[in-house]
């Protein structure tokens, strides 16, 4: 509330010629040192720059030799620099939150070329500030405790790396990973670019690690349920589906594996290429080393017959009564490092995935070309057992394609180099690359291009048009095989080139669910489904909200490097917030007067954040300071009024537009219209 | 507007080549978002017999190399289904662009061989003159002109459409003749005045 | 009774007559009532638009402008051309994109009293009719003499399915709704690989060679799927498969047999209409086999029989690795 006691400096920023280019930034100076004294400025100043050290000095010296208590910028916007002049009025022992910093830059000067009109609208923005600041109170921010413990959803290469880090810094991780084994797409890789290393050896000792930490704790075959709390004091819900295979007894023999009769096609792990068991584990290295009994496709839950497993298990560690477990478990932050799936190339009918018998996505051939995969290495058909003597690597499938995705996916003319690589290496095989560009712009990346070169593997620029089987009559005699028609552009000719297998480098997407995720955990997808990072230049591992992080393919398409950076950095933030015990959170907030408040509960459902609480037992709403973002929705919707927002009250905001409705559009002092 | 090329010279004029293919073609047909994949060069049923192929001839437009593109076969060897258009990842609209260019180089007297162009317009006037196409005097007319030599071949067939009574002798008239003729005339002073 | 708007297109009573024959004869047990647009004229095909835009469009609006006047109880126009149902679906679509072409075509249109509402018809090819409207079950239930152990390859042409202005079409390049049509019919229907690839259009006057390639493409492939009939629903289509097949094979000095027959001839016949009445012998590749085929249950000469086991023979069997799992392809789904 005003007092009348306020002493106001104004600060009119020139930012060289952005602002001073449309706006005569010495007159609006002037004028609100004039015409803005009555409401408590003291002193009115403009700068060539406010946000250079030599600006903020200015703002310094002012509340130390005029006793300024209340400060106005009108700069740029508040997203740039609201914090630097904060920190000024900080350092000079104000509190920050009687600073206002209005925006006559991107509100005034980069809109407007009308000068006149604009230095007016200028006076207008300053005037609102200073009405506004004047309703300003001293805010300390909240501090909240930091919960020690970390949540990493998703095992594979990001989360296995962010939990080793924070475990390994003495932390306790809770690794909750959806599937039976941690590892994610990597334990699926033969080789990795562009070392060739094999993906599994560098992999699993690294899940061994994970599996052995004494400060990981694995939750496989599990899925997070529930999300509630906010940074440092998340309380979430774990449900352990029901392998009906108790944990603490199974020994990892695989002796149920062997015995149980029921295969089923592999969808996940063999991307379908293959076969497992229904009593199974994913693959021979599975972190933790005990089975899943895939309930579905079980004989013993779909008829009450066989039993083979628990009939074998020396342990007796069946259990078909198995239910699903919840856990609960109290966390400070939490990392999504939830992956991708790869785009299903069944879309692209011109390519034949599922109607060509030989056209193979690239994890299919991933599982081939593994020499533990269902061929034991061996490049071969559909058949299981012809060599090819011609292979094709198509580029792009589904990605930079405004029919099915836009972007890029970042991996696949390196994954589709290795593959060429690896069929030269495993077959006398002719290798073709139909490409659009060779993106290779990582460490060693191009060097492994000229290796392929020097290999002989066949580039063809051209977008491939269609692969078929449709023979055309001078084709006869390649009866059996497969044709890519695509245009050679660097030739500048149509060729229908015939084969005997294509591998397309499918472009990867999110998850299917992902904007469920999202929603669970309170954070934004794009609307491609890719996690949204607060700034992607500058914090490309931290959402926009606190305590939520993400790393690896859920923000986007990467390598294996780049996911593992991240989950570095995640963990880097997250053992910082931890060993500072606790955090400070904008007071911006938005409060409920319990006394105004009717229990009404409209606005209960209207919070992005979550952040509303109904107590039942007095019918009255409260808000969380600690997940309240200050929207102000919730207070827009109160229909007693009985929300205001700290930092926005209604007393702040009317007067605000009291000031801005002080001169006219010509920059005339404005009639006072009657009540 | 002619674009000027020499041994040391560029070609001059380029952006305004490009601009002026996509002024002409209905909606938005975003050539200028050709990455130069080749998927439609690749789909084309007919590229074979093209001067060259259709993204290289868009490469041409956006080169400004109108002289060339204009003498091209490729508009007049598409075929129009569309293989392109519906599998180009930029979703250009090719088809409508090659329409235009057809038209510019057969009224800029462009063309590389008449034989299109010639029954483009034979079909044409016969719409003008009875409001619907007459097949009979289409084909007599054009293959006169340029197909001398396969008349004899297709004796059997033109019998054979004769005897099963595919053939209509006599071109059918429809009442709004006249109408059709304003219409037409007035859309041809609105394009002029475009 | 359903009743439609109809534009039959300036090759319905003359090339494509057998076309316009079994159209008619089939609407009466489909209870289809086609209104044809009184006084329409021609499209201008692909040969008006090859001169100029405006008045290409134009020259459409104008049937588009009359059939709106007409519209009496119904917004639907048929072509059963394809080409004719693109030029009007795309003339509509651009008119509701482009305010600019819109207001010119208007003012074009206004020289003669007309005017055309963009967006005001919804233009469909009869096929998309029969399958959507009528539906398949009705289809079946008037089947009296069913096609068994004709063997037919679908063949739909590049314009129904592309570029499919009105989203009706739920695969541009393999649609399986043919096919679907043509088994309630009772044929056995071969896994024809060019269902919507071009037959060359005009092509047969422009580049005789282009065009007898593109017509020989269509007819091998259906050879060797060991299909008695190619079975379409565009008049050009027919047309340069039919009337140009004898040509196309002087040029490559081959003896390709392939009929093609109009899919409302095949309704016909299997709804128990008698040839004649559905164009049957107009065709010049003759179709007398098809119907020998399934009037008679004659032997099938030793050369179809071969190639007809050669094409079962060509699916491949599962063994070996494991095929990715496809959606199931079923009836109804557009």
């Amino acid at each position: 509330m005003s007092t009348g006691q306020e002493r106001i400096g104004v600060y009119i920023c020139h930012c060289g010629s952005n602002i001073a280019g449309i706006v005569d930034v010495a007159e609006v100076s002037r004028w609100a040192g004039e015409a803005l004294a009555s409401q408590g400025v003291v002193i009115s100043r403009d700068d060539k720059f406010m946000c250079a050290s030599s600006g903020q000095e200015l703002i310094e010296k002012d509340i130390a030799e005029l006793g300024l208590n209340r400060v106005v910028v009108a700069a740029c916007s508040p997203h740039m620099h609201e914090k630097t002049f904060r920190g000024a009025c900080a350092r000079a022992g104000l509190n920050p939150y009687l600073c206002e910093l209005v925006s006559i830059r991107e509100h005034v000067s980069w809109v407007h070329t009308d000068k006149a009109a604009a230095t007016a609208k200028a006076k207008a923005v300053v005037a609102g500030g200073v009405f506004r600041v004047k309703e300003h109170a001293p805010l300390e921010p909240l501090r909240v405790p930091i919960h020690p413990a970390t949540l990493v959803v998703g095992g594979g290469i990001a989360g296995i790396s962010t939990a080793l880090e924070i475990a390994d810094a003495g932390f306790p991780v809770h690794l909750v990973e959806r599937q039976p084994s941690i590892g994610g797409h990597m334990a699926q890789f033969d080789k990795t670019f562009p070392t060739l290393d094999c993906s599994a050896c560098i992999l699993t000792p690294k899940m061994v690690e994970a599996g052995t930490h004494k400060n990981i704790t694995l939750h496989t075959w599990s899925e997070v349920t529930d999300v509630k709390g906010y940074v440092g004091n998340f309380t979430v819900t774990i449900k352990e589906k029901a392998r009906y295979i108790i944990y603490d007894l199974c020994t990892g023999c695989g002796i149920c594996q062997e015995k149980c009769p029921a295969k089923v096609q592999d969808l996940e792990f063999e991307a379908g290429l293959g076969y497992r068991k229904v009593a199974y584990m994913p693959f021979p290295q599975a972190v933790p080393k005990v089975p899943v009994i895939d309930r579905d496709n079980c004989t013993y839950f779909s008829k009450g017959t066989c039993k083979a497993c628990e009939k074998f298990c020396p342990t007796n560690a069946i259990d078909f009564t198995q239910e699903d477990k919840e856990v609960v478990v109290e966390v400070g932050n939490i990392v999504l490092a939830t992956g991708f799936e790869l785009f299903d190339a069944r879309r692209i009918e011109q390519y034949g995935y599922g109607r060509l018998p030989n056209v193979f996505t690239s994890l299919e051939f991933e599982r081939m070309s593994n020499a533990a995969g269902p061929t034991s290495g061996h490049i071969v058909l559909r058949d299981g057992v012809t060599e090819p003597k011609a292979v094709g690597i198509v580029h792009c499938v589904g990605s930079r394609d405004r029919n099915y995705n836009n972007y890029c996916s970042a991996i696949c003319c390196m994954q589709s180099l290795k593959f060429a690589h690896l069929v030269k290496e495993h077959t006398d095989a002719t290798v073709y690359n139909f490409y659009i560009d060779i993106r290779a712009a990582g460490k060693a990346f191009d060097e492994f291009y000229q290796r392929v070169l020097e290999e002989g593997t066949v580039f063809v620029r051209g977008r491939v048009a269609e692969v078929t089987d449709a023979l055309r009559p001078d084709e006869a005699d390649q009866a059996g095989r497969i044709i890519v028609q695509v245009e050679d552009t660097l030739a500048g000719q149509q060729r229908r080139i015939p084969l005997d297998m294509v591998i397309l480098s499918a472009g990867l997407e999110p998850p299917a669910d992902a904007k469920e995720t999202g929603r669970l955990f309170g954070i934004s997808c794009s609307s491609d489904g890719w996690v949204i990072e607060r700034h992607p230049k500058l914090d490309p591992v931290a959402t926009m909200t606190d305590g939520v992080f993400a790393a690896g393919c859920a923000l986007g398409p990467r390598d294996i490097p780049s996911s593992v950076t991240n989950g570095a950095a995640a963990a880097a933030r997250i053992l910082g917030r931890i060993q500072q015990k606790e955090m400070a959170l904008e007071p911006v907030r938005a409060t409920v007067d319990e006394a105004r408040c009717s229990g009404c509960r409209i606005c209960n459902d209207l919070c992005p954040y979550n952040a509303i609480i109904f107590h039942e037992d007095r019918m009255v709403t409260e808000v969380n300071p600690a997940l309240c973002q200050g929207c102000g929705t919730c207070v827009a919707a109160c229909p007693a009024g009985a929300i205001s927002g700290t930092g926005f009250s209604d007393a702040q905001i009317l007067s605000q537009i009291e000031g801005l409705l002080m001169l006219t559009a010509s920059g005339e002092p404005r009639k006072a219209v009657p009540a | 507007m002619t674009a000027t090329q020499t041994i040391s010279g560029t070609t001059r004029g380029h952006r305004n080549f490009m601009a002026e293919v996509a002024s002409l073609t209905a909606g938005d047909s975003r050539l200028e978002m050709c990455i130069q994949c080749g998927t439609c060069g690749g789909s084309c049923p007919s590229a074979a017999d093209m001067d060259h192929t259709p993204r290289m001839l868009f490469a041409m437009v956006r080169a400004g190399m109108k002289e060339q593109v204009l003498r091209s076969n490729t508009p007049f060897m598409c075929v129009s289904c569309y293989f392109c258009a519906v599998r180009c990842p930029q979703e250009i609209h090719i088809p409508d662009v090659m329409y235009v260019l057809k038209a510019m180089a057969t009224n800029e007297g462009r063309v590389p061989d008449r034989t299109a162009p010639d029954f483009s317009r034979t079909f044409v006037n016969n719409i003008h003159r009875y409001g619907r196409s007459f097949e009979v005097g289409l084909v007599l007319r054009h293959y006169l002109r340029h197909y001398l030599t396969r008349l004899p071949g297709m004796a059997p067939m033109g019998i054979g459409m004769v005897t099963k009574g595919r053939i209509g002798f006599r071109p059918h008239q429809i009442k709004g003749r006249d109408g059709l003729r304003k219409i037409l005339v007035r859309a041809a002073e609105l394009e002029a005045e475009a | 009774m359903s009743r439609f708007l109809y534009y039959p297109g300036c090759s319905m009573d003359s090339s494509a007559r057998a076309y316009g024959d079994s159209i008619e004869e089939v609407c009466r047990p489909l209870e289809i009532d086609l209104q044809e647009i009184d006084d329409w004229n021609c499209c201008g095909a692909s040969e008006y638009m090859a001169l100029s835009q405006t008045r290409a469009f134009a020259l459409i609006s104008r049937n588009l402008a009359l059939a709106e006047r007409q519209k009496n109880g119904t917004d639907t126009l048929i072509a059963p051309c394809s080409l004719c149902y693109l030029n009007l679906a795309k003339t509509d679509h651009y008119m509701q994109e482009d305010p600019r072409l819109s207001k010119k075509l208007n003012m074009a249109l206004d020289a003669d009293g007309l005017s055309y509402t963009p967006g005001a018809l919804a233009v469909r090819h009869l096929l998309d009719i029969v399958l959507d409207e009528v539906g398949l079950e009705k289809v079946r239930s008037h089947v009296v003499k069913p096609l068994t152990g004709l063997r037919l390859a679908p063949y739909l042409g590049c314009l129904v399915t592309r570029p499919d202005y009105g989203h009706r079409w739920r695969s541009r390049e393999h649609p399986k709704e043919l096919d679907h049509l043509l088994a309630a019919l009772g044929a056995e229907v071969v896994d024809f690989p060019l269902r919507t690839e071009c037959c060359g259009g005009h092509m047969t006057q422009i580049s005789p060679g282009t065009g007898f390639e593109l017509i020989r493409r269509l007819v091998d492939a259906a050879a060797r799927q060991g299909a008695d009939a190619l079975v379409t629903l565009c008049p050009m289509c027919q047309m340069n498969v039919d009337a140009y097949q004898a040509e196309m094979n002087r040029h490559y000095k081959s003896s390709y047999h392939m009929p093609i027959l109009f899919f409302t001839q095949l309704m016909g016949i299997a709804f128990g209409s008698p040839p004649d009445m559905l164009g049957f012998g107009t065709e010049l590749v003759s179709a007398s086999g098809v119907l020998a085929k399934i009037g008679v249950k004659q032997p099938e000469t030793p050369e179809a029989e071969a190639a007809g086991a050669a094409a079962r023979k060509h699916r491949p069997k599962q063994t070996g690795l494991p095929m990715p799992v496809m959606p199931a392809d079923e009836e109804g789904q557009r």
